[in-house]
């Protein structure tokens, strides 16, 4: 069981998503599991071909437990037949990389489980190919109410099962047994009330490992932070020039600015981008922007944009949005929810001023954003409204110092000076 | 298309970003943001999905006028009106 974040203790694998016997390429999806947050798809972190897969559909197991067997594809090594490499055992979670070596390799090794792109949609195994399609609070909802989704018809796009499906049958059949004659019980339950426990039981773990992580964080973290204003005048002005040319499907948000010039300051600035672990910090190399994603009725998830530095505007705009739309009502990718390198907070959308963040360890800082709003400002002797942001820094005392970081918010100042240099 | 079809296509649009929303339950003249709790890229996604369903264009300066449900309904109604849109 891969460790798909910090905070994950326990994963419970929903499907395979391969058979034994399969091929399969570092990066293909070989399987869903239910973290508390969320449903993630778990990528393969190299070739082979499946063995054994040791646990089944619908197990709870702990963080670092044996999910499935991979050996060697026949042509690669020829006589090896009995399985020799484990399944993922926390790919990219700190505590699997090696000792520290030169920095190249670290990086290199640090990264080595996670795709650079996207991986292509993985060849559907064929037992697969006519399992219907369900949203993740569908077959929550599904497995609290004992709908068989075998059964259920899908209404959602291609015909995938939604939530409504799920308690329209699981209506149906309350309706089918309370029309069977029962003198003296009572009433059967309405569906609508065991789908909001099942909700309310997601919300609690969520809360709990959400609570376990800060806390660990706020016990084990000596934080400092920063704060500095960030005239916005420049990119807001070159923002609204581009965005007047784009279609409204090519349009991009302030946000998107503010995570490239994060990203490229991190790219530059090593120190605020990496792991604290085993009484060292490890800087990572590539840099992998967290993204704080609050998710509807509450709750929080921070996946990753892989790469974020190298990334044009136009490709961290499409990634932000598939992964925000990803985080909220579909699933997200294991490499992006093994640990990003640092994390950026927006909060300034609502109307928040300041965000003084905790960091997700192991990381070692968190850069926070308020709400972008017109302000008084002195520049030249005179006094005008300009688009002011608060931006700050949470950093990590054992990795680096006050004056680090002031250069590190001072780069990143800079940086959305030149807007059209992001 | 006829107002209600706008109103129709805006409810629509909202619906899509924010699913657990009752459509009847939608304050026409509250601030969209704030009272179905919607971001700016929710918001980006509803002007596309408003795009894509009515064919009409939504220049980024005039995403104020679509703060609200009654004031979105009437822009678009205008728009349509001046450019003859015709469903995408």
């Amino acid at each position: 069981m891969p460790s798909l974040g910090a905070d994950m203790e326990f994963g419970k694998l929903l499907e395979w998503h391969v058979k034994p016997g399969d091929l399969v390429k570092r990066g293909d999806i070989v399987a869903i599991v239910d973290t508390s947050k969320a449903e993630i798809e778990v990528e393969i972190f190299e070739d082979g071909v499946i063995d054994e897969l040791v646990v089944s559909e619908g197990t709870r197991v702990p963080v670092g437990a044996l999910l499935a067997t991979l050996r060697p594809a026949a042509g690669e090594a020829p006589g090896t037949l009995e399985p020799t490499v484990a399944a993922p055992e926390s790919p990219a979670a700190p505590r699997a990389l090696p000792a520290p070596e030169p920095a190249a390799s670290v990086s290199e090794a640090a990264v080595a489980p996670l795709p650079r792109t996207p991986p292509p949609a993985p060849l559907a195994a064929p037992a697969h190919q006519d399992r219907p399609r369900v949203s993740p609070v569908a077959r929550r909802v599904a497995e609290s109410l004992g709908v068989d989704l075998g059964a259920v018809t899908g209404s959602g796009p291609a015909g995938a099962i939604t939530k409504a499906d799920v308690e329209l049958a699981a209506g149906a059949a309350v309706a089918a047994s309370a029309a069977v004659p029962s003198e003296g019980k009572a009433p059967v339950e309405p569906a609508a009330p065991a789908a909001s426990v099942a909700a309310a039981d997601r919300q609690a773990a969520m809360r709990q490992a959400i609570g376990a992580l800060m806390a660990r964080s706020k016990r084990e973290i000596p934080h400092y932070y920063l704060e500095t204003q960030i005239d916005m005048s420049s990119a807001l002005a070159w923002l609204r020039e581009e965005n007047d040319r784009r279609a409204v499907t090519a349009r991009l948000l302030p946000s998107v600015l503010l995570l490239s010039a994060v990203a490229r300051a991190a790219a530059e600035t090593p120190a605020f981008n990496g792991f604290w672990v085993e009484d060292a910090f490890r800087p990572a190399g590539a840099v992998h922007l967290g993204v704080a994603i609050s998710l509807r009725g509450g709750g929080l998830i921070a996946p990753a944009l892989l790469d974020a530095d190298r990334k044009t505007l136009d490709d961290l705009m499409l990634g932000l949005r598939d992964l925000v739309g990803r985080a909220r009502s579909g699933r997200l990718r294991s490499s992006e929810m093994s640990d990003p390198t640092i994390t950026v907070t927006n909060l300034g959308e609502q109307g928040v001023d300041l965000v003084h963040g905790v960091i997700y360890p192991p990381q070692v800082a968190l850069v926070g954003f308020g709400a972008i709003r017109e302000r008084p400002w002195a520049s030249e002797g005179m006094i005008g409204a300009r688009p002011v942001t608060h931006a700050t820094l949470a950093a990590d005392h054992r990795a680096s110092d006050g004056h680090a970081g002031g250069r590190f918010l001072a780069l990143i100042d800079r940086l959305l000076q030149k807007p059209e240099e992001l | 298309m006829t107002e209600q079809e706008l109103r129709d296509a805006m409810i629509g649009a909202l619906i899509e970003v924010a699913p657990e929303v009752d459509p009847a339950s939608i304050d026409p003249r509250a601030v969209l943001t704030e009272q179905l709790d919607i971001d700016s890229m929710d918001f980006l996604n509803v002007v596309v999905a408003v795009h894509e369903r009515t064919g009409i264009e939504i220049p980024e300066r005039d995403y104020p006028k679509l703060a609200t449900l009654e004031g979105a309904v009437a822009y678009l109604a205008a728009a349509a009106q001046q450019a003859g849109a015709t469903p995408a």
